[in-house]
C-alpha cells in the first residue's frame, strides 16, 4: 500500500547511509530470469534478497506464468530434488541469493516464451517477524538459456 | 548376453584394425583409470543398450556414437536449475577442448517424454551448442534407459502440474562405447575438461 512512498524512503535513506528502524524493508538485487524455447513450458527466476529485520519471502507472482512457486533444489547423492518450499528465511541483513543452485523462483505453465532482452514482472510477499506483509515488484531481465556459462564458478579465464 | 558379447568382440576388432589404430586406443586400457575430479566408471557396465530417437525421428544406441565421446546426461527441458546449467557447462567444456572438441558429443536424453516433444527438445539442446543431440523415448523406452544408467527420477507435484527431481551426473564413454567417466553436477566446466583429456588419451 506505501509500496512506492516506502521505496523513495530507503532510497535516500540508503544514500545517507543510514538503516530504516522501525519499518522492515527488503531489497532485491540482480534479479534475472532464464529464456525459454518455443513450447517450453517453464522456466526460473533467480535474484538476491536482503531483509532489513527477520522476515520470509513467502510469495511471488507473475503474469508471465499460470504456477509461481518457490523451490529448492537440493542435491542428495547426486540426486537433484526439487520441491516447494513454504517460505525462504531472510536473516536479517543477509544477502539471500535465488540461483539455480538452491532456492529459486519456478514459473511454470508459462503463457508466453521468454524472449532474451525482455523483461519479467515479480511481485515478491515478504513477511517480517510481526507478520506484517511487504510487497515488492520486481523486473526481472531476461538472460539467454544458457546464461549460467557467463557467471560464478563456471567462468573460465 | 551373448548377442552383446558378440557385438563387443566384433567392435574391438574394429577398433583395433581401424578406429584403434588411428586413435591410438592403448591396448591395456580396459582397467581403471585416474581422473583427478570425476569418478572412475570403466569396472561398470551401464548404457550398453538404450534405444531412444533423436529430434529427427532416427533410432539411436549407443553404437551410434562409436568413434566419438559421447556424454551423456539425463534432464528435462522445464528444468529450472541442474539441466541449463550441466548443458552450459558442456557448451563451456567444449570451448576448453579446442581442437578435441568435436570428439565430444553431449547426448541429452530427455526424462519427461510426455512434455519434451522432439520440436522442444532439439530448440533447448541446440540453443546451447548446434552440435548437442537430444534422445526421447515412449514412458517405457525412457523408464528402462534410465534404469540402464541407474539413473533416479521421479515426479514431483507442483501446483495442478509436476517437476522432476533426477540423478545429475553426466556419463562419459570411450569411443569403443566403454562407459569410463561420472561427473558430478559440482564440477567446473575445467575440471570436466581435464578429465575428458584423460579418457582420450586412453581412447
Amino acid at each position: 500500500m506505501l509500496r512506492n512512498p516506502v521505496k523513495r524512503t530507503l532510497a535516500a535513506l540508503a544514500l545517507i547511509g543510514l538503516a530504516l528502524p522501525a519499518v522492515a524493508q527488503t531489497t532485491v538485487s540482480d534479479a534475472w530470469a532464464r529464456a525459454t524455447v518455443a513450447h517450453q513450458q517453464s522456466s526460473g527466476a533467480f535474484m538476491t534478497l536482503t531483509a532489513s529485520t527477520d522476515s520470509k519471502l513467502i510469495s511471488v507472482a507473475s503474469p508471465v506464468a499460470k504456477i509461481v512457486q518457490v523451490h529448492q533444489m537440493t542435491m542428495d547423492n547426486d540426486v537433484m530434488k526439487m520441491g516447494e518450499v513454504d517460505s525462504v528465511a531472510l536473516p536479517a541483513g543477509k544477502a539471500v541469493t535465488l540461483d539455480p543452485n538452491g532456492y529459486h523462483v519456478m514459473l511454470m505453465q508459462l503463457n508466453q516464451q521468454l524472449k532474451e532482452g525482455e523483461q519479467v514482472p515479480l511481485t515478491l510477499v515478504v513477511e517480517d517477524a510481526k507478520g506484517v506483509k511487504q510487497t515488492i515488484e520486481v523486473k526481472a531481465p531476461v538472460r539467454a538459456l544458457n546464461a549460467e556459462a557467463m557467471s560464478g564458478h563456471q567462468h573460465m579465464h | 548376453m551373448t548377442d552383446l558379447l558378440t557385438r563387443r568382440q566384433v567392435v574391438a576388432g574394429i577398433s583395433l584394425l581401424g578406429l584403434g589404430a588411428l586413435a591410438g586406443c592403448d591396448p591395456r586400457s580396459g582397467g581403471a583409470l585416474d581422473f583427478k575430479y570425476g569418478k572412475d566408471m570403466s569396472n561398470k557396465i551401464l548404457g550398453r543398450s538404450f534405444k531412444l530417437k533423436d529430434t529427427q525421428g532416427n533410432v539411436r544406441t549407443l553404437s551410434s556414437f562409436w568413434g566419438s565421446m559421447p556424454m551423456v546426461f539425463f534432464g528435462f527441458t522445464q528444468c529450472p536449475a541442474v539441466c541449463p546449467t550441466t548443458l552450459a557447462r558442456a557448451a563451456q567444456i567444449k570451448k576448453l577442448m579446442g581442437r578435441d572438441a568435436g570428439f565430444l558429443q553431449v547426448v541429452f536424453i530427455s526424462l519427461d517424454p510426455e512434455r519434451d516433444t522432439p520440436e522442444v527438445l532439439d530448440a533447448y539442446v541446440k540453443a546451447f551448442d548446434p552440435s548437442f543431440v537430444a534422445l526421447s523415448g515412449t514412458l517405457e523406452e525412457t523408464a528402462a534407459a534410465a534404469r540402464e544408467f541407474g539413473v533416479f527420477y521421479e515426479k514431483v507435484p507442483a501446483g495442478d502440474t509436476y517437476t522432476l527431481s533426477h540423478t545429475s551426473t553426466s556419463y562419459v564413454f570411450d569411443s569403443r562405447g566403454q562407459l569410463r567417466l561420472g561427473l558430478s553436477h559440482s564440477l567446473n566446466a575445467k575440471e570436466c575438461a581435464e578429465d575428458l583429456l584423460t579418457v582420450m588419451e586412453v581412447c
